[in-house]
């Protein structure tokens, strides 16, 4: 019987960005389902009653929600193409660096682009310290995987791509090449992958979105 | 073996990151050195094993650091294959185990923080929603129990019984320090049964600080997290 792979995802979604690109790499057919996350479809809130978002995976008609459980999930059924890597140490490695990118580079690079210009440049710091963190894991490899990318280069999409598009809209340029040469180069390289391209967000559309938000978090924020 | 397999523990008495870390090892009964720190005092070993962090737990296997309790635990479980095993065999149901894990950690375990460290309107407002989650966990578990039975023992604890334990274990100390009903046996009578049967588990039983002990330091944490809000 042939797998029935599902993806409920939303194109702007980093989360939902990872998965897709895992499905990919591992060449994996999947249909892809877009939400609409102002209009939640019922199969979306079946599927994650508890949190009702995206992305979630569901394969023969079993959920699975929560990125990072997905992919988990996805590299234990799909065993060819690993994602992770293979050695208990290395994964732990790569979760780490996963959870660092999610839990402090993505609140902190926030703070940086919603601050106060009084705040801004303590902000900017402490968001910088952290990417310096993560760029010394790239030490000698093009990717965070090794030769090709793996979990970790996944997770770090966000700051390669989303990152990018805040600087349009906000102006402020947190990774620069001066500060970051390795990340910069990384970035590079991913902006070649045909896998990469074919399910990130369009730079454009990307934009326009990225700034609609923006301009409500500065609105919501003065009130 | 000797030197093979040389397993250190930098962690805690009174952290329950530290403590689920302890209880994953003498569960597999790994031989580990545990290494009491002093969190007003870190040690050069922290720094140096964790830079990122600078926190507890750490966990040096063979000279390699490696930190965050999750991450740890999972490690645990992928180095050390003897029973228990943390996570089950079936992939469906090891996503399963970690989507409750992480709904444990990062939504019941951050709004009881909020508890603890609010008081007046906000305080009311994160009681409301800790309850509202733990309803949320009730239904949810039913999946793990689906006949209403709770069977655990040393040999089948897993991920999800130690991220509970180590948030909602010490609940009479919580419920004693703040005068707040959290575990209640009408309300959310399997998350109840469920503590119930992993705190007495003879592991857990000698692990568990002393109630006085507990209820101090939670008693110091409010305090000071109180007094700096309204500073």
């Amino acid at each position: 019987m042939a797998d029935e792979v599902k993806l409920f995802g939303m194109w702007a979604s980093p989360y939902s960005l990872r998965v897709e690109l895992a499905l990919k790499l591992k060449g994996i057919p999947y249909e892809y389902i877009e939400e609409d996350l102002s209009n939640k479809s019922s199969l979306l809130l079946k599927y994650n009653p508890v949190h009702q978002k995206i992305p979630v995976l569901v394969h023969n008609g079993k959920p699975v929600a929560e990125s990072s459980v997905i992919l988990e999930y996805i590299d234990e059924i799909w065993r060819d193409n690993p994602v992770l890597p293979q050695d208990p140490y290395d994964r732990a490695m790569a979760r780490f660096w996963a959870k660092f990118i999610d839990e402090k580079i993505q609140p902190t690079a926030r703070n940086a682009n919603l601050a106060e210009e009084k705040e801004r440049e303590q902000a900017v710091e402490e968001c910088c310290q952290q990417l310096k963190m993560l760029e010394n894991e790239l030490q000698g490899k093009p990717f965070f995987g090794g030769d090709t990318m793996g979990y970790l280069d996944i997770a770090a999409l966000v700051i390669a791509f989303w990152f990018e598009v805040v600087r349009e809209v906000v102006g402020l340029d947190l990774i620069t090449e001066e500060r970051f040469p390795i990340l910069c180069k990384w970035i590079g390289k991913l902006q070649d992958i045909d896998v990469i391209n074919e399910c990130r967000p369009p730079k454009e559309k990307h934009v326009n979105y990225v700034r609609a938000r923006y301009e409500a978090a500065k609105a919501a924020a003065s009130n | 073996m000797g030197e093979e397999n040389k397993v250190i523990l930098h962690g805690m008495w009174a952290s329950p990151f530290s403590k689920r870390v302890e209880l994953a090892l003498k569960l597999k009964g790994i031989p580990f050195e545990y290494v009491e720190e002093d969190l007003k005092n870190k040690s050069a070993e922290i720094l140096h094993y964790n830079p990122v962090h600078k926190k507890i737990p750490v966990l040096v296997h063979n000279g390699k650091p490696i930190a965050e309790s999750l991450v740890i635990l999972e490690y645990i479980d992928e180095t050390w294959k003897n029973n228990p095993r943390f996570l089950p065999q079936d992939p469906y149901k090891r996503a399963r185990v970690r989507f409750w894990t992480s709904f444990v950690q990062q939504h019941l375990f951050e709004t009881m923080f909020t508890v603890v460290k609010t008081d007046g309107e906000a305080q009311e407002k994160a009681v409301k929603e800790l309850l509202e989650k733990l309803q949320v966990l009730e239904e949810g578990i039913k999946e793990f129990f689906p006949d209403g039975n709770i069977c655990i023992d040393s040999n089948n604890v897993g991920l999800l019984d130690l991220v509970l334990l180590s948030v909602f274990g010490p609940y009479n100390v919580q419920e004693e320090v703040l005068g707040i009903k959290i575990i209640d046996m009408e309300k959310t009578p399997l998350v109840y049964s469920w503590l119930r049967a992993i705190n007495q588990l003879p592991l857990v039983k000698e692990s568990i600080p002393p109630h006085d002990k507990l209820a101090a330091v939670l008693k110091f944490m409010r305090e000071n997290a109180l007094k700096s809000s309204s500073a």
